[in-house]
């Protein structure tokens, strides 16, 4: 475990690095790797909170479960315009998942906050 | 209380096209009056220096908003209490309004309990006409569906709608459905067309309410606070002397004056949000209990026929 730690630590200053160095966007990049690496075809978690999704850009394999967990004091919803996506209104702590078979970005957005935008890309 | 507006509107109110924040901090509200479309704010408590206290008009109603009944968190646990506050306070006005207008979020999560919790409340009230329009919480899962079989009946398209009273042409509209990705507000197509239709018969002397759940105005995109197609929607009321529009949803008092239209934003009967900008988001405040009254109230609304004047009158439940 401490091992796994380690790498995913590395690879995150390793992968900072390079987002420096490339200019912008390291944060983004960072995020996007760490989940890549540490995640695999694992199920993943975003986490809704501040009116935002945490992480907003994620990539995952395909095949893989992402479950979405409100831990905000309002509802929020996780669709997107073609309908793949389409949770209820999720209240304080109720989860929606989905499991992304099909490569693709998927964007969505909270239909009730619209602002609050984010895509999963499934690989 | 350095937070009222003082006399420096001039008569054409053109001049002062920035923000007039009326923020009711600290146990005040705020008083407004609008004469020939320009609009005059007031702390409450400065009212009785002015003389205002018994300014009366043939048309008074009381703006409700943002009840969100089912809520239940920190911010506030017993919103059905704080709702019993306001429309105490509305039954308790000198003069009994005329109507009851709710801008929306009448629930928290659209459930048929919490629709029958604010039902059930406001019946209380000292009048049995209230006028509603939706807000997002009232339309989730079933595109408003429910709402319109109970709040909308002889409403057009999503629940828009408009009717007379004493003189004064009131238009209730919907900007909280089929919302895109990254937008604002909306109000469609549609909508715009019912709008500019609805007022083509009207003298332009007649003085106009047009109220909304979210801001037909643009108070802060960055946290959703505004309409997208809003400004195509006033911009049929050009040629009106007199407009003014009445918003909920940011749960917090703020004014506005653009040439003849005046905006107003109303408090949540039940919880506080933050200021644009001064938090990471617009959740609910989290404030002191003993405080929390102080944020949350109801807006009075006078029409004086003649004189064309509108006064606002916004009381907070402490």
């Amino acid at each position: 475990m401490k091992k796994t730690m380690l790498k995913v630590v590395v690879c995150a200053v390793l992968v900072a690095a390079l987002g420096w160095m490339a200019g912008g966007r390291t944060h983004l990049f960072a995020a996007t790797h760490l989940f890549t690496t540490a995640g695999a075809a694992g199920p993943v978690e975003i986490k809704i909170d501040n009116y935002s999704f945490t992480p907003a850009d994620i990539t995952v394999a395909a095949g893989t479960t992402v479950t979405w967990v409100n831990r905000d004091d309002v509802p929020h919803t996780v669709r997107n315009n073609d309908g793949t996506l389409k949770s209820k209104a999720l209240d304080t702590d109720d989860k929606f998942s989905m499991t992304f078979d099909k490569p693709g970005t998927y964007e969505y957005f909270c239909s009730i906050h619209p602002k609050m935008t984010a895509k999963v890309v499934v690989k | 209380m350095a937070d009222f507006i003082k006399d420096n509107l001039n008569a054409d109110g053109v001049d002062r096209r920035g923000f007039l924040k009326c923020m009711a901090w600290a146990g005040t509200g705020t008083f407004c009056l609008i004469q020939g479309g320009v609009l005059k704010s007031f702390a409450l408590s400065d009212i009785a220096n002015r003389g205002l206290a018994a300014a009366k008009g043939e048309l008074s109603f009381v703006q409700l908003s943002d009840s969100h009944i089912g809520f239940d968190k920190a911010a506030n646990p017993d919103v059905t209490a704080t709702l019993d506050a306001a429309i105490a306070k509305v039954n308790a006005l000198e003069t009994p309004p005329e109507f009851v207008l709710h801008t929306g979020d009448l629930s928290h999560l659209s459930k048929p309990s919490e629709f029958d919790t604010l039902d059930q409340r406001l019946k209380s009230l000292r009048t049995d006409k209230v006028f509603y329009v939706p807000g997002e919480h009232d339309v989730l899962n079933d595109d408003g569906a429910q709402y319109r079989e109970r709040y909308g009946k002889g409403t057009k398209g999503d629940g828009w709608y408009s009717f007379d009273q004493k003189g004064v042409h009131f238009i209730g509209l919907v900007n909280v459905m089929n919302l895109k990705a990254g937008g604002l507000g909306t109000l469609g197509k549609d909508q715009l067309e019912f709008v500019e239709d609805d007022v083509k018969h009207l003298k332009s002397s007649t003085p106009i309410v047009v109220f909304a759940h979210i801001p037909l105005w643009s108070v802060y995109p960055e946290w959703g606070w505004g309409t997208d197609d809003g400004a195509q929607a006033l911009g049929y009321l050009k040629r009106f002397g007199s407009v003014s529009v009445l918003n909920g949803h940011i749960h917090q008092i703020m004014q506005k004056v653009e040439g003849n239209v005046t905006f107003h934003t109303a408090m949540s009967t039940a919880f506080p949000q933050p200021q644009p900008g001064t938090a990471p988001s617009p959740g609910p405040m989290k404030v002191p209990a003993d405080k929390l009254r102080a944020l949350l109230g109801v807006t009075d609304v006078n029409f004086v026929r003649g004189k064309n004047t509108l006064a606002v009158v916004d009381s907070t439940l402490a």
